[in-house]
């Protein structure tokens, strides 16, 4: 039997981490996969295969409605097979290179589906069918999440999808409804739309993108909706019907009301993700998650001896990049290092246009605490870059502690956004003050300066707006 | 290469000054042989050499001050006598100058004009942030003193904030040019626990609303007791019987009368302590120095009167430790020794109490209605009269008076 210091079950963006970062310490490792490829959801069809689309798509709509006030005339034609393919090229490209780091530091990768059975052991069931039995000091559980479901609403990947079947829909739908306004809805009802389809999003609460600052919510809304999307807030789904004509969606008022119907030809469920834990054999070891489905850990330690998780499995962000933070910190405490994740600062990012970035906390939750706080404000209105790109949309909003002026919270949205909130990131991670930021130079004329502008702002001297 | 480092100088002590190198970079060493004296706000400290080998260098000089954990140098382990090169340019750098490795922060707003704040930190340790730079050098302050709680010990604006509202640090005095010295005069370095004192009797001054009271004591009840058994106690204790003992117990009784006296404030609360620590003010060549006599309350008189024989002579041999002279709650000091007829001692910060006692000398007294000669003793009693009012302060010293005028009270408990 093999006998491993370290078995992750799950090859995404903590599990793959976390076994490079086994590797480096000079732990024997081995990862357990069951796709094909390595990467997880996020790499196969999130965060990487959306990007891709957002991509492409964008320059699609800049060349439709753009071109022409740039003073360039074109015509541009969607060539959807090859928009599909040219994603599909980078996705192989991505999960080879995991592949590559995997052999540069010595982690074993077994295909298969990995299952917890007994203290110190896994069972891998390979795709034949054949079992090994693989004897670990520590077991790591990182085996991510998956799309939630919608009762009355069964996703069929073609004209009911979720976000993985809305990765690679074959044609344009001329009707698209998103159901759910968070991240994954947005990013990829925004492709489609670009891409010409009329999409409405009909979203449970009051809001979009729950989680993130009220007031960029709001000003993100308007930015979709001016870009024609239709917003149906405070609805529920109550069953759709898909025929040859298309689907038939029936949806009411949450606060009551008269029930109607929407036609779509392709309706996309994200209703967000839950924590994949199915046939992990968690009972043998005396797992037992809770109602939601997650895994309570005490740093990234189960009530298991040796059993450890990571990821979207546990608490917190369905993110790659707390997962791969997490990765790291849980090897590293196996390894006897002081791994350590910052939770007060792991930032969000929206990839549509305009952009939405954010770390720390939002006004909501200060105003919740009790904290007493300021806030900076800088509109990419004036902001000279962004101006000359035409791409003035949106405004940075720093929040720091009225006393200490230490930030607590950066709220953006703009161009580039995503790109530059790791700005703050950094800045927050020292325990910085909007002022440190004030007086840090930046390159002009860049977007950046923005976030320089509205760190002033909290202190009161912004000076370019 | 074994590193020579500053060790923990004890709690509340941040920084030390090397006072002296018993070696010579080049040198062999032996292990746990001395190799060089650090001076700290209260006691003199020994370091000795981590390894057997040879003094390789010196990276803080004579003078410098270091912080806990910084280098002094190194020691290049292995066979004593190889010549190791010395550092010329540590040994090069002017004493009081060098800095090595300190915790955080760049160097105090020091002597002359500053061209850019943001200098790269000569010392090799972190730079300041913006705010924080910006803070310190608009405000005078020594970075060096602002405790950081950012990442990795990082001073932040907040951090920086806070030292600037602390009551207890005051701008650190503007530093400015010196001053050129004339051929009859001398120019010579405080040490630190001389600018120790400084600091903290001014530091006193600046915190407390001080004040003074003053009576006199009758010292013939005591010195009477004190002839009558000064030999038989001697002989029993092994100590002498001094007059020491009974202020001390004079003291702790009127202490626990007037709670105040032994209390202290701290930000907006009074903190009081139940239990009795005595600072007993030891004057040394080298300055003064106040050991305390933990829980004198617990001890008897000849307790009292030996712990107070051995801290003084610790005190006087410059071995007190650390420890040794902190947290006491009530200070006495006796400037009679020196002939002193009347003063106004300076609180021990944070304490709120300190009683004075005098010269004793014979003067003529009205008592009952007829002039007679007694030995008399001045005391006095200052006091922070932010928490101690006045009525408190004049019955602690009517107290002390009566307790030693009439020292049956102490074995009664009056």
């Amino acid at each position: 039997m093999a006998q491993y210091d370290v078995v992750i079950i799950g090859g995404g963006p903590g599990g793959y981490n976390a076994a490079i970062r086994a590797g480096q310490l000079g732990l024997k490792v081995a990862c357990i996969e069951s796709r094909k490829t390595l990467g997880g959801t996020c790499l196969n069809v999130g965060c990487i295969p959306s990007k891709a689309l957002l991509h492409a798509s964008e320059f699609f709509s800049i060349a439709k409605h753009d071109f022409a006030g740039f003073g360039i005339d074109a015509e541009p034609k969607l060539n959807l097979p090859q928009m599909l393919k040219q994603k599909d090229d980078s996705v192989t490209a991505l999960t080879k290179g995991i592949e590559f780091l995997f052999k540069k530091n010595k982690v074993e990768r077994i295909s298969g589906r990995g299952r917890i059975a007994g203290p110190g052991k896994v069972v891998v069931t390979g795709e034949d069918g054949a079992e090994q039995t693989l004897e670990a000091k520590n077991i790591v559980i990182a085996t991510g999440s998956e799309p939630s479901t919608l009762p009355g609403v069964e996703v069929d990947q073609k004209q009911i999808v979720d976000s993985t079947g809305a990765l690679s829909l074959s044609a344009v739908p001329k009707k698209l409804v998103v159901i759910g306004a968070g991240i994954i809805g947005l990013e990829l009802g925004s492709v489609w739309r670009r891409l010409g389809a009329e999409v409405t999003v009909v979203e449970f609460l009051d809001r979009t993108i729950p989680g993130a600052d009220g007031e960029i919510a709001t000003a993100f809304q308007r930015a979709l909706t001016k870009q024609g999307m239709t917003f149906r807030l405070s609805t529920k789904v109550t069953g759709a019907k898909a025929s040859a004509k298309g689907v038939s969606l029936t949806v009411e008022p949450v606060a009551g009301g008269a029930a109607e119907t929407l036609d779509a030809d392709v309706v996309l469920v994200a209703v967000g993700r839950r924590p994949y834990t199915e046939g992990l054999g968690l009972d043998t070891v005396g797992i037992t998650p809770d109602k939601r489905g997650f895994i309570d850990t005490d740093h990234y330690r189960t009530s298991a001896p040796g059993v450890w998780a990571i990821g979207d499995v546990t608490h917190g962000p369905m993110l790659a990049h707390k997962a791969e933070d997490e990765a790291v910190a849980c090897i590293e405490l196996i390894a006897g290092k002081a791994g350590h994740v910052n939770y007060d600062v792991i930032p969000g990012v929206i990839y549509t246009f305009p952009e939405v970035a954010w770390v720390g906390k939002t006004e909501e939750e200060l105003k919740a605490a009790g904290v007493a706080y300021k806030v900076g404000k800088f509109p990419f209105a004036a902001n000279s870059r962004a101006k000359v790109n035409h791409e003035a949309e949106g405004f940075v909003k720093v929040l720091a502690d009225a006393k200490t002026d230490r930030i607590l919270g950066a709220h953006m949205i703009g161009p580039q956004v995503g790109e530059m909130i790791g700005e703050y990131c950094v800045a927050m991670e020292f325990a910085a003050s909007s002022e440190d930021v004030a007086r840090t130079c930046h390159p002009h004329p860049t977007r950046s300066e923005a976030l320089r502008q509205a760190a002033m702002g909290v202190e009161g001297w912004t000076m370019q707006a | 290469m074994a590193d020579i480092l500053v060790p923990t100088l004890g709690e509340s002590v941040s920084e030390a000054t090397v006072a002296r190198w018993t070696k010579k970079p080049g040198d062999a060493v032996k292990k746990d042989e001395i190799l060089v004296e650090l001076e700290t706000d209260k006691v003199g400290l020994e370091v000795a050499a981590p390894a057997d080998g040879v003094l390789a260098d010196i990276s803080a000089p004579e003078g410098a001050t270091v912080t806990p954990g910084g280098r002094l140098g190194g020691v290049t382990e292995g066979a004593a006598g190889a010549k190791a090169p010395a550092k010329p340019a540590a040994a090069a750098a002017p004493a009081g100058e060098a800095q090595p490795e300190p915790a955080k922060g760049q160097p105090a707003p020091s002597s002359g004009p500053v061209p850019d704040t943001r200098a790269p930190d000569e010392r090799g340790a972190q730079p300041l942030a913006p705010s924080v730079q910006r803070i310190v050098t608009e405000n005078k302050m020594d970075p060096a003193g602002i405790p950081g709680t950012g990442k990795d010990g990082r001073i932040t604006k907040g951090d920086a904030l806070a030292a600037l509202q602390a009551p207890a640090a005051p701008p650190a005095t503007a530093p400015s040019a010196p001053r050129a010295i004339g051929d009859r005069e001398e120019r010579v370095r405080m040490t630190r626990l001389r600018q120790t004192i400084a600091r903290r009797l001014k530091e006193a001054q600046n915190t407390a609303a001080m004040l003074t009271t003053f009576n006199e004591v009758d010292m013939s009840a005591i010195m009477a007791l004190r002839n009558q058994y000064k030999d038989v106690f001697e002989k029993r204790h092994g100590v002498k019987l001094g007059f020491m003992g009974f202020f001390v117990r004079a003291c702790i009784a009127a202490l626990k009368e007037i709670p105040a006296v032994n209390a202290e404030i701290e930000g907006q609360d009074i903190i009081y302590k139940n239990h009795y620590d005595i600072g007993v003010a030891v004057g040394t060549d080298r300055g003064l120095v106040v050991p305390v006599v933990r829980d004198a309350d617990d001890l008897t008189l000849a307790g009292i009167e030996k712990a107070i024989g051995g801290l003084g002579r610790k005190a006087r041999d410059g071995s007190l430790s650390i420890e040794e002279m902190q947290g006491g709650t009530f200070t006495i000091t006796n400037g009679g020794v020196y002939g002193s007829l009347m003063s106004t001692p300076i609180l021990n910060a944070p304490q709120s109490g300190i009683l004075g006692m005098h010269k004793i000398q014979e003067r003529p007294m009205a008592v009952n209605g007829q002039v007679v000669i007694r030995p008399m003793m001045y005391l006095a009693l200052s006091y922070d009269h932010r928490i101690v009012d006045g009525k408190e302060a004049v019955t602690f010293l009517v107290s002390v008076k009566d307790h030693i005028e009439d020292p049956q009270r102490l074995l009664l408990d009056l």
